[in-house]
């Protein structure tokens, strides 16, 4: 039962990221792209509750690494993505990468 | 915090990601989207770690922190035109992390933790996270390592090498078929084989594509790591990681094919173009 939760979750979790993203103009492709990787750095929730928990040494090792790396993504991720986007806003011109 | 206090939370987090990925579409609204999905983070993030789960905060705490650190640091160091490799780098971050989270669920069936031993279902989902996640890693430090010209960032390729690459996906589902059917087994030894296997296939699937294509590349890269986190979620039973997870998976892909549609080009032919140039030369 739990599985097939699981499995209704991440379905329509799918259909509704396909749906989100429609017309983006060129200029945020990159920013997108970005605020989209600091989102996937979620996995940060999982490494926590692995490194918090009663597992063996090793693997708590294991999640306290997955936190670190995780924490980079999401952290880095949001701030470059605000960068970027705050540049985006002054010049007020498409950025001359492609 | 109640389990039930927490869904709730992760609910209004999922809701936060959704409308700031919907957000982060249009120019005008954003930057607004970006906070209020860093905002989803924070309640994901600060809801966990009130769960009565966890009973030991020292190694999230450092951790934590130096990733925070390592975060801020090159974030702000990093120049404008720096920004898509500073991406990628994030990204195989992510990516190295769904790995981990992974390998460390492992021991959740198998030690101490309740639900079944090492159940098909966790060391399928666990081989998923280490599989998609170490090709996102792999894949996102070549794309990075070609757009900084740090490794030569033309096409690389030699004979057999989409063989190669074949033989290698074929081994790394025969060996989480072993694990499959007998953990008990090949759990300890082979789950080595599989994350050595996935970190070069990450590899070999991103060198024999052109540095002039990585904007591309970095974005499919992308909706992996969504993937890569949504199956330890499913590998360790969490609905966040899951819901953010395929939300990101699925908006990866689209913004892919709308990135590759702007360059005039289909997926395909970016991914194969190594290999259809290869053959017009001959």
């Amino acid at each position: 039962m739990e599985t097939v939760f699981l499995g209704f979750v991440l379905m329509l979790s799918i259909f509704l990221g396909f749906e989100l993203i429609s017309k983006v103009p060129a200029t945020l492709h990159t920013p997108l792209m970005s605020g989209a990787n600091a989102i996937s750095g979620i996995t940060v929730v999982g490494a926590i509750t692995l490194a918090g928990g009663e597992l063996a040494g090793w693997a708590t090792a294991l999640a306290a690494l997955a936190v670190f790396f995780a924490t980079v993504n999401v952290v880095g991720g949001y701030m470059v993505t605000d960068r970027m986007l705050a540049m985006f806003k002054k010049k007020d011109e498409p950025e001359a990468r492609s | 915090m109640s389990e039930e206090l927490i869904g709730a939370a992760y609910i209004v987090s999922a809701i936060l990601f959704i409308f700031g990925l919907k957000l982060l579409g249009s120019p005008a609204t954003a930057v607004r989207g970006n906070q209020l999905s860093a905002l989803g983070m924070l309640v994901a993030v600060v809801v966990t770690l009130g769960s009565h789960e966890i009973i030991d905060y020292r190694w999230i705490g450092v951790a934590a922190v130096l990733g925070a650190i390592v975060g801020v640091v090159s974030a702000q160091r990093v120049a404008m035109t720096g920004m898509p490799e500073m991406v990628a780098l994030f990204n195989g971050s992510g990516g190295l992390a769904s790995l981990l989270v992974g390998w460390a669920a492992l021991d959740m069936s198998g030690g101490t933790g309740e639900g079944d031993p090492q159940s098909a279902f966790t060391v399928v989902t666990v081989l998923l996270s280490i599989l998609i996640g170490g090709v996102t890693f792999s894949g996102s430090i070549v794309a990075w390592g070609k757009l900084s010209e740090t490794i030569p960032s033309g096409a690389i390729r030699f004979p057999g090498q989409q063989i190669v690459s074949l033989a290698m996906l074929v081994a790394t589902i025969g060996c989480g078929v072993a694990m499959v059917a007998q953990p008990e087994v090949w759990t300890g030894t082979l789950i080595y084989v599989v994350i050595a296997l996935s970190v070069l296939l990450g590899v070999m699937a991103v060198i024999p594509i052109g540095g002039a294509d990585m904007p591309v590349v970095i974005s499919l890269l992308n909706s992996y790591s969504g993937l890569a986190a949504c199956a330890a979620g499913l590998a360790i039973n969490n609905t966040i990681l899951i819901v953010a997870g395929a939300l990101v998976g699925a908006a990866g892909i689209i913004l892919t094919n709308i990135m590759c549609k702007a360059m005039n080009r289909s997926l395909s032919n970016v991914l194969f173009s190594g290999f259809t140039a290869a053959k017009a030369a001959t």
